[in-house]
């Protein structure tokens, strides 16, 4: 028999309660990264009592990360320790009923196609379009619910996606957003983050009680320094012709020519990475934020930017690759890509 | 001109006229939002057609990537 007192306080919310803490208990949820939002989500989820946690991340921990990332310590950055572990030897501590998998890999289709079945819930912690996109559609193929969330400097934006009910992310977003600001290009501080977290595990919950009627339903944003903060209805956003959700879908962004595509070039010690779909990248606007955020060399012509971080060299192009200098290793090329381009 | 975005009373230059003037001239015309003009979402090909007028109430939600 599971002994619920540590959860007095919960028991005692009467949307939740006794029947509701139960749920919980049975419940899988899915955490698709493992920085500022993952870590601050997990550590809700597991408090709160989920059965179990899958966590997936690419990274290892950096100092840069303690400012906001709840669940790691010096120590971690110290020894590089790989984000999903790092966070679930904390978790562990937390809550020690709760079944904790730590997965250090890149979140791609393949990957996420084997984790998604068997979940009851996928919060979204990333930080890029093209794995949102893909974790769009298999929540729509698979009908599990997604909360999106993301934030960058003091704004902070997340919606609740259910199949079968609300818009679906592509429904949303008419193209995909590219470049623009980033964490590492214009910074993020701590609140955000939490403000993002708070709406995510929130509805998180309402989901794993399965008290539908609570959801938002409202695509929410804020800047918590400028103190704004909008929640637009966006039922009608629903697009009969959506690719991913409508009834003609064909999952676009499970396709291998939907994909990424990233490439070791031999001997050079450089990775190719070349983004899902054509683009036109406006370099000189790139160039500003990069120049605003780093010191860095830069040396720009019609064609290309080039960006010396020092460690690595990235040349951008403007048809939308990616030139990763000074790694072999496609997914730390990764890392550095979505690092300086979002 | 007087209007109420996101929830703010501004004011801007009486020369924007459409939704996409005034995303120019708040700089958002390369990102990817959702807008909403009088408590009707816009598609974007709806931007450069929607006049605005003194008094209108404008949400724009900007799509982020970080996390």
């Amino acid at each position: 028999m599971l002994d619920l007192s540590r959860f007095s306080r919960q028991l005692l919310f009467q949307p939740i309660g006794e029947n509701g803490q139960k749920k919980i208990r049975a419940k899988h949820v899915l955490i698709i990264g493992a920085g500022a939002l993952g870590t601050a989500s997990a550590e809700s989820l597991v408090r709160a009592g989920i059965g179990e946690l899958t966590i997936v991340d690419r990274d290892y921990v950096e100092w840069s990360n303690l400012q906001r990332q709840l669940l790691f310590s010096e120590s971690d950055a110290q020894n590089r320790t790989p984000k999903a572990i790092a966070a679930k030897s904390r978790l562990s501590l937390l809550n020690s009923d709760v079944k904790i998998n730590a997965h250090v890999m890149d979140a791609s289709v393949t990957e996420l196609e084997q984790l998604i079945p068997s979940v009851d819930l996928i919060m979204d912690a990333t930080d890029n379009f093209d794995t949102r996109l893909v974790i769009n559609d298999l929540s729509q193929k698979h009908h599990v619910p997604w909360i999106y969330g993301a934030c960058v400097g003091s704004y902070g934006i997340s919606f609740t996606i259910i199949p079968e009910e609300t818009p679906c992310l592509n429904c949303l977003l008419e193209t995909v957003p590219l470049g623009g600001a980033t964490c590492d290009t214009v910074g993020i501080i701590s609140p955000a983050v939490q403000m993002v977290v708070a709406y995510q595990v929130a509805e998180a919950l309402k989901i794993l009680v399965d008290d539908y009627d609570a959801l938002s339903g409202k695509l929410v944003s804020f800047d918590i320094w400028k103190n704004e903060r909008v929640a637009l209805s966006v039922a009608k956003v629903k697009k009969e012709t959506c690719l991913s959700c409508g009834p003609n879908r064909s999952y676009p962004y499970l396709s291998y020519q939907a994909q990424t595509k990233t490439a070791v070039l031999c001997g050079r010690d450089t990775v190719q990475i070349r983004p899902s779909i054509n683009m036109d990248r406006d370099l000189d606007s790139l160039s500003d934020i990069l120049a605003k955020s780093f010191d860095g060399k830069m040396a720009k012509n019609p064609y290309l930017l080039s960006f010396d971080t020092g460690e690595h060299r990235l040349v951008i192009f403007k048809d939308g690759r990616v030139l990763i200098h000074g790694t072999k290793d496609i997914t730390e090329a990764k890392t550095i890509y979505h690092k300086y381009l979002g | 001109m007087n209007l109420l975005v996101n929830g703010d009373k501004v004011e801007v230059p009486d020369s924007i006229e459409t939704m996409a003037q005034l995303i120019k001239y708040y700089q958002l015309d390369k990102k990817v939002l959702i807008v909403e003009h009088n408590l009707t979402i816009l598609n974007k090909e709806q931007h450069q057609y929607s006049h605005i007028s003194d008094g209108d109430k404008i949400e724009i939600v900007n799509f982020v990537g970080g996390g």
